[in-house]
């Protein structure tokens, strides 16, 4: 039997919407397969096919999107790895595999929420509350926490009462945006995953 | 990574420490599978590589591995030191490669000393080393970069290795107590286990073999971390292996962003680009280059990495502050924060329990399931003004008023959990292990009232600004002078920050094409220059996708680069100091798996580390490793402060006396957090926490963030412990039963797992020792904890371990530590 890897059963499934020639006629030699093809095909048929990267491991397999305008909102059909990559080929592990149910969650976090102290509850706020509470939290702390000079005389200009960590999950651009305006602020405590 | 994922294809043998990819990188592991499968690789006449699996635990990359070692947690410097005494006492490293790509020949300073565990210059008070003895003997000079006519001491070199104080014989004696037996008495490994790795890694020297070593955190979380990795490190330059494809020395990261948010430095200690953090007294740039740059110490050696150190910074400074940075007040070097200490992740917390720090940002990290030491973390987060948590779900940190045993009512932090979106809702690249930083782009819009991270902090930053406009405040001049060249400065887009991270030529507008023209006067900008190259004027390269469709085309070596596929730092080199893995003249260690090779005007492969045309017989050629002031590898270093050839010491809770050193078990300058800020030192002893236990992470889950997917947590529901059959006999333990596993700090209630996987070693001759396996990724939050209720009150595991760090990292010591079991 011809082996088939799963770049070519991509083809086949792309076969129908982009119209390209399969050159043997049934190269799957098995039926299951052409069923699974058309449910491919009825699935992602149409859709927009985006790239994405799998946001688990720092493997950093590639991953196909396939989305689909309805009603004015972008649904999400299906996640799989990208044949094309020379990283992955194409192969997921059981967290990419279902990396859709991380995309599309009833779980997550809606509003911003406030937590007053002492209070054994979240409230829901609007952004403007939050944000603007924060940033008085973030000017108090730093005003009462700045060192400008140090003991010997040295100009150190820190903020030692404020600590950001984060960033092993958002995008590069977004690490390097908060480096910068972290040490913009004076902040001496900056972690992420890396030791940890 | 110095290499990268699909190179592992191209090693005989594969050494895996302190990793599991079978499970944790089950996708990358397929390289580690294709090289076992071809025949073209392996030790002498092939018939595929060899994997040689050294873990505590038999796993899925154990069970296809050709050897499975069982090693006692946190002992892989035993491991590697006896490899490389193999190595030294039977002749089998690289000969060429040590005398000529490493500092083997470079004599030390006399009074360098290695006594009773300790290298000289130990201050038992300060618990610290002076390392001043750990330098080369000079002669002479070498000419320096800068002024005309400075100088640099020039190294004395040895090219026979016999000088007593040469660095190969001095590692030669270091190393010569690392017998297999005492291998074998460290970490467990029988004798002739042993030995038969050591003959098949010693054959790893010869020039057409080449080994690759894998690692994850097994290695790096004990307080010799930095210590093990280098172990592997100095055998790989024995063995010829550095620079080399199916080499080097590959970490295998655990989050998908760890590897470009370290390179953009969301690190206390450095800058973009790995740029140190000016200390204290660093007055000015020169003081801060002359203290922080390696230095030339010989007249072949480049030292690109000093010599543009300047450059390097002061393009970032123009890039952070514009017009604010002149030549007059020094690019704003003033503006950059200078810590007094140690301000790493466990620091931050500690500063809490101590009552200094007021405020924490959590951005997609929670503090509390990471820990060390859990329980004390929630203390340290109820000590806080306030705590915000950006993040798609809630946490262990977002809830950390309502924990198992907390009482809201006595914590007065304010909390603020605000929706973050999460990487589908947003485009930027992700840099994987090997350095590949791949563009994604953007699937869905934000859910609902979610906002992008980087949004929140530049809208947060826009209302700290007009506060300051307002009020007042302390110095706010880099808040002010701050560059926020975007089009909506409080919406930027990840593609404008892609742009600036590159840089531009301030005189053309032009975006830079390479780090090499970076300039201290002014005129250029970088907010991060490993990265520049990666979008020049003619788009952004970490798009691109010219990957296996067409292997052909884009894989022009052969060798599995695919430089067109995305964009890898630096200059889209796939393999770092690929210099080395050519001969003096140029020609390949292995005709067969060549990294670069000189054609007589060029240098042809991969993209070189090195300068493209220049010819390696000119007698001013430079040394391969361009980065560092010798030019070449280093076997010694003063870079470390816990000594200058690795050395195994126990870890700070553990279940016998180091049989090298007795006297001084432990790592004599790792830092002890309770003890140092005068609270009790929470360490246990053998004799009540007769257990060693490890942590690590299983395939199905991803630290905490997976117990919010429903049908992963379907494969994997429940907390567990993993318990080895005959110690499960011995307490009465059965398959499924509820069990207790304590430390001095904490506590887990969860269910048995009994199996086979683990078992006993042996120490020390005749000590029979169990170790407990323990998966890190269930707490009170998730779907797990919502169908167990009240079961899923002790549910963190890193309630157990300790707050001790290595002494150069800071790096907790999660993956060694001693506890007790009972069943409930």
């Amino acid at each position: 039997m011809t082996e088939i890897t799963r770049r070519d059963f991509l083809k086949l499934g792309a076969a129908g919407t982009a119209g390209l020639a399969i050159p043997i006629a049934n190269p799957l030699g098995f039926d299951l397969a052409a069923a699974k093809k058309r449910a491919l095909e009825a699935r992602i048929s149409g859709a927009k096919e985006v790239h994405s990267i799998c946001p688990y491991c720092a493997v950093g397999c590639a991953l196909i999107a396939y989305t689909k305008e309805s009603n004015g909102k972008t649904q999400l059909l299906q996640i799989e790895g990208d044949p094309d990559s020379p990283v992955n080929e194409g192969r997921l592990c059981p967290k990419g595999a279902t990396a859709m149910q991380l995309a599309v969650s009833s779980r997550r976090v809606e509003h911003p929420m406030y937590r007053a102290a002492g209070s054994a509850k979240w409230e829901e706020k609007s952004w403007d509350f939050v944000l603007d509470k924060i940033a008085q939290n973030i000017k108090a702390s730093r005003d009462n926490t700045f060192v400008a000079q140090d003991a010997n005389g040295n100009v150190v200009n820190r903020t030692e009462g404020i600590a950001f960590a984060g960033g092993a999950a958002f995008s590069s651009e977004e690490g390097y945006f908060a480096t910068k305006v972290m040490r913009a602020l004076g902040l001496v405590h900056i972690e992420q995953q890396a030791r940890v | 990574m110095t290499n990268h994922w699909r190179d592992i294809k191209h090693a005989d043998v594969i050494l895996i420490n302190g990793a599991n990819p079978a499970e944790a990188h089950p996708v990358g592991f397929q390289w580690f599978v294709k090289a076992k499968l071809d025949p073209t690789k392996g030790p002498g006449s092939g018939g595929g590589a060899k994997i040689i699996h050294a873990d505590p635990r038999y796993t899925r990359t154990s069970a296809l591995s050709d050897m499975y070692l069982r090693i006692r947690t946190g002992t892989d410097v035993a491991y590697f030191g006896g490899l490389i005494n193999y190595v030294i006492q039977n002749k089998l490293y690289h000969e060429d490669y040590v005398k000529n790509y490493t500092n083997a020949s470079f004599i030390v300073k006399e009074g360098f000393d290695f006594k009773d565990g300790l290298f000289s210059g130990y201050n038992a008070s300060t618990r610290s080393y002076d390392i001043s003895t750990w330098g080369y003997e000079t002669e002479g000079t070498t000419p320096l970069d800068g002024p005309p006519g400075a100088t640099a001491p020039r190294a004395k070199r040895d090219m026979t290795l016999q000088d007593p104080r040469s660095v190969f014989q001095l590692m030669a004696k270091h190393y010569s107590r690392y017998t297999p037996e005492m291998v074998s008495s460290i970490t467990g490994i029988p004798v002739d286990q042993f030995t038969q790795v050591a003959k098949i890694v010693g054959e790893m020297g010869k020039p057409d073999k080449v080994m690759t070593i894998v690692y994850a955190v097994g290695l790096t979380h004990h307080t010799t971390g930095g210590q093990l990795i280098r172990s592997g490190a100095l055998l790989q330059l024995l063995l010829g292996n550095m620079g080399r494809p199916g080499g080097g020395m590959n970490a295998e990261r655990g989050h998908a962003n760890i590897q470009g948010n370290t390179d953009h430095a969301i690190s206390w200690e450095i800058l973009p680009g790995y740029l140190r953090i000016p200390a204290p007294g660093q007055k000015n740039l020169d003081q801060y280059v002359q203290l922080n740059a390696p230095k030339r110490s010989d007249p072949n050696s480049w030292n690109f990495f000093g010599i543009n150190y300047r450059n390097f910074m002061v393009s970032l400074l123009k890039a952070w502050y514009g017009g604010k940075a002149t030549k007059d007040n020094e690019y704003a070097y003033d503006f950059i924060p200078k810590p007094a200490v140690n301000s790493s992740w466990m620091s931050i917390y500690d500063q809490a329990l101590k009552g200094k720090m007021e405020g924490v940002l959590l951005s997609g990290m929670t503090a509390t399931s990471i820990g060390p030491d859990s329980n004390q973390v929630l203390q340290a987060l109820a000590n806080l003004k306030w705590l915000v948590v950006m993040d798609a779900f809630p946490t262990t940190s977002s809830e950390f008023w309502r924990a198992p045993g907390m009482d809201a009512a006595k914590i007065n932090t304010e909390v603020f959990m605000l929706p973050a979106t999460h990487w589908i809702e947003k485009d930027g690249s992700f840099v994987n292990s090997g350095r590949w930083s791949q563009w994604k782009e953007q699937v869905l819009p934000p859910e609902g009232d979610a906002r992008h991270d980087h949004w929140i902090t530049a809208d947060l930053f826009d209302r700290v600004k007009t506060l300051y406009k307002q009020q007042g405040g302390k110095f706010p001049d880099p808040i002010m002078a701050l560059t926020l060249d975007y089009k909506d400065p409080k919406k930027p887009e990840l593609d404008e920050i892609a742009k600036e991270i590159n840089g531009k030529d301030l005189k053309t507008g032009s975006q830079m094409t390479s780090f090499a023209n970076l300039k201290d006067d002014g005129t250029t900008t970088a907010g991060d220059w490993i990265y520049t190259g990666s979008y020049p004027d003619a788009g952004n390269l970490m798009k691109r996708r010219n990957g296996i469709q067409n292997p052909q085309q884009n894989d022009p070596t052969g060798m599995g680069f695919y430089p067109q596929w995305a964009w890898s730092w630096p200059l889209n080199r796939r393999v770092m100091y690929n210099r080395a893995s050519a001969d003096l003249d140029g020609k390949p260690w292995d005709p067969k798996r060549p990294g670069i090779q000189w054609n007589g005007t060029t240098w042809m492969g991969d993209v070189p580390d090195y300068p493209a045309t220049m010819n390696p017989k000119d007698p001013a050629a430079w040394l391969p490793f361009i980065m560092n002031g010798e030019g070449v590898g280093r076997l010694f270093s003063n870079s470390m402060l816990d000594g200058p050839f690795p050395e195994h010491y126990e870890p700070y809770e553990a279940p016998i006396p180091n049989p090298l050193h007795p006297s001084q078990s432990e790592d004599p300058v790792a830092f002890l957090y309770d003890q140092a800020a005068g609270r009790p030192n929470r360490f246990g002893k053998v004799d009540k926490y007769p257990y060693v236990a490890t942590s690590y992470r299983l395939t199905e889950h991803e630290h905490y963030i997976t117990q919010q997917v429903p049908l992963l947590v379907g494969l994997q529901p429940q907390a567990f412990v993993e318990v080895p059959e005959e110690l499960a006999k011995e307490k009465g333990i059965n398959n499924g039963d509820r069990v207790r596993v304590f430390s001095e700090r904490g506590k887990l209630e969860v269910s048995a797992l009994v199996t086979k996987r683990l078992g006993p070693v042996t120490l020390a001759g005749n000590k029979k020792v169990y170790q407990i396996g323990i998966p890190i990724h269930w707490g009170f939050i998730g779907v797990s904890a919502e169908l167990a209720g009240e079961r899923a009150k002790y549910w963190l595991a890193n309630a157990l371990t300790p707050m001790v760090g290595d002494v150069g990292a800071r790096t907790p010591e999660f993956k060694a530590f001693l506890v007790n079991i009972e069943k409930i």
